[in-house]
């Protein structure tokens, strides 16, 4: 039942990003783009995430998605001809899709427990037990914390430091943005 | 399929069965209402004449909508046309299910419906469509979400009018959306929990939140009226400037699609007001709601009705009371006052429930409920008082004083 419900909503990721890429009004691509977050968000529901979800469309599907669909309307974007059609773009475009079957060649035999054990290897923060949670591990994080603890306590108690340099980060970023956008403040 | 899960979707088809009946029937009521009422404020009978007291008045307009004639503007995008009424439909709805409107009725049934097989439900059945673990969350991301379709129906007509609603009513709903979100922070903040139910029963131990957490309730309900576009936020759709907004161009059914997604927010959003600072289904000054039994669960129904229909009428009261505010004074009110505000106002919640419960050491929630009622007393005090008082924040109703040289030249000339 859930693995027909992945399948359903993964077809449905990629025909609507596929459908992003391809089509040539601008309006109609958001569009596409905001129907491959609400799959991706359907997704995070199956992997108990309920959480990811919600914010998955709160901030993407909800704020940033707007934003775009707000550029286009007021520049009045129409189906411009595209001017990606040169040589060198269409080599480009093939370099990097090769690139990108390769690393989902190799992420083929991949599997949460081989990527548990990676972890584990590797000098780690924290527990991986507690990032990687499958299954049973998710449902019980889910009982003792709730849904939003389980995301709150790496991110406010293992890893605060860098959270906070992120958000430093994010902060310079958005400071950035608007002195060069306006001029005159 | 266990018996189990059989008989869980039963009930779960009932209860939305229910609940979509009761939010068309409502909202068609209450455009019967919106017009009753706004003719009480102004002094007129309002409609009196299809059915008792014009109760079949909103039958009446359903059938002529159904019946008038669909058009198309010559240069729409017929698809984004067709789809944009039906996009700020279906967000509309689906906030519905997941508000709890009653006390939990324990069910208890076994039995067998022939080729269907055998259904069992036992213990308490949740009086909520779905009982999500993100709870309020979910209403934002998908109240979020109807923003599409008054955007694309602005944009798709392919009018000037409908246009300029489209680009007001995203940007005002994205604006309000961060004050509202954080508003509901000191929410999570006392009860712990996202999800409805819990919020519900964490004002049931402790206080009425609209007590601890006078101001977010405050900041709550002005972005209520900006998320739902009603008036004295309802620029997207202002007829003195432009017509009709974003649905200019619509008409019959798929206009009807837009009201009714209106109203169905404004009921949405006085539910969501009476479920996280009223209590929800909570009957006040007895525990007998929680008893569990069929009683209960309809006395506590009627609770949460009473509730829901005092703050629609005060949404309409308060259409047919303000003026609608000027652009840049709701763009100035939604960034510059109220999302500090609520910033604010999430940093004295965070030290006064530290204060109380780690120093102070009230860990009982009803004390530490009318300890934190007491700092907003203070707070309450200090934002209407000071800050509200002209000094920090203009208020609207103030005039520009006219420049001194202008007097003078008038003077002259006269």
């Amino acid at each position: 039942m859930t693995e027909a419900v992945f399948y359903f909503l993964g077809a449905c990721a990629i025909v609507t990003a596929a459908l992003c890429v391809l089509s040539r009004s601008p309006m109609a691509a958001v569009l596409w783009l905001v129907g491959t977050m609400l799959s991706l968000a359907g997704i995070y529901v199956l992997l108990n995430a309920e959480f990811v979800a919600a914010i998955q469309v709160l901030v993407y599907a909800g704020a940033v998605m707007v934003l775009f669909l707000f550029v286009i309307m007021l520049l009045n974007l129409g189906s411009a001809k595209s001017d990606l059609r040169g040589p060198s773009s269409v080599a480009a475009a093939v370099v990097i899709a090769g690139l990108l079957l390769v690393e989902l060649a190799a992420l083929w035999n991949y599997s949460p427990e081989r990527l548990a054990a990676e972890v584990a290897q590797s000098p780690a923060m924290s527990d991986p037990a507690s990032i990687f949670t499958a299954g049973e591990l998710a449902r019980q994080e889910t009982a003792a914390r709730g849904v939003i603890g389980g995301v709150a306590a790496p991110l406010f108690q293992t890893y605060l430091v860098p959270f906070e340099i992120t958000s430093i980060l994010l902060l310079a970023a958005i400071v950035g943005a608007v002195v060069l956008a306006k001029r005159r403040i | 399929m266990t018996p189990e899960m059989k008989g869980f979707l039963l009930l779960s088809s009932i209860k939305m069965l229910i609940v979509f009946t009761i939010i068309m029937v409502g909202v068609a009521l209450l455009t019967l209402m919106e017009r009753k009422v706004s003719a009480w404020m102004q002094n007129r009978r309002g409609p009196n004449r299809v059915g008792w007291a014009g109760l079949l008045q909103p039958a009446a307009d359903g059938l002529k909508n159904i019946l008038k004639e669909e058009t198309f503007p010559a240069l729409a995008n017929r698809n984004l046309f067709l789809v944009a009424p039906a996009l700020s439909f279906i967000p509309a709805l689906m906030l519905s299910a997941v508000i709890p409107f009653a006390a939990p009725l324990p069910v208890d049934f076994d039995f067998t419906l022939g080729p269907l097989g055998r259904f069992v439900h036992h213990g308490a059945m949740p009086m909520v469509v779905a009982d999500l673990p993100v709870g309020f969350l979910f209403v934002l991301a998908v109240s979020s979400m109807g923003v599409y379709g008054i955007a694309l129906a602005g944009w798709s007509s392919n009018s000037k009018y409908a246009l300029l609603g489209g680009l007001r009513a995203s940007a005002q709903m994205i604006s309000y959306e961060v004050a509202m979100g954080l508003s509901l922070i000191p929410v999570l903040l006392m009860s712990g929990n996202a999800s409805f139910s819990s919020i519900v029963a964490a004002q049931q131990a402790g206080l009425w939140y609209v007590l601890p957490l006078f101001l977010s309730f405050f900041i709550f309900l002005i972005s209520g009226f900006a998320e739902t576009n009603r008036l004295p936020f309802d620029l997207p759709e202002a007829e003195s400037e432009l017509i009709a907004g974003y649905h200019t161009e619509y008409s019959a059914m798929k206009f009807s699609f837009f009201f009714i997604a209106e109203y169905a927010n404004v009921v949405t959003v006085c539910a969501m007001v009476t479920t996280l600072f009223f209590g929800g289904w909570d009957i006040p000054f007895t525990d007998w709601d929680r008893s569990g039994s069929l009683l209960a669960t309809l006395a506590t129904w009627l609770m949460f009705f009473l509730k829901v229909l005092f703050w629609i009428f005060f949404v309409m009261w308060i259409r047919w009371t303000l003026p609608r505010f000027r652009y840049d004074q709701l763009m100035t009110l939604g960034w510059k006052v109220l999302m500090p505000l609520a910033l604010a106002y999430i940093m004295v919640v965070c030290v006064a429930i530290y204060v109380i419960e780690r120093m102070l050491g009230i860990v009982e929630p009803r004390p530490a409920a009318l300890a934190l009622f007491g700092v907003n007393l203070v707070v309450g005090l200090l934002v209407f008082g000071v800050l509200d008082s002209g000094i920090f924040i203009k208020g609207s109703g103030r005039r520009a004083r006219v420049p001194e040289r202008r007097v003078e030249s008038a003077r002259v000339v006269g």
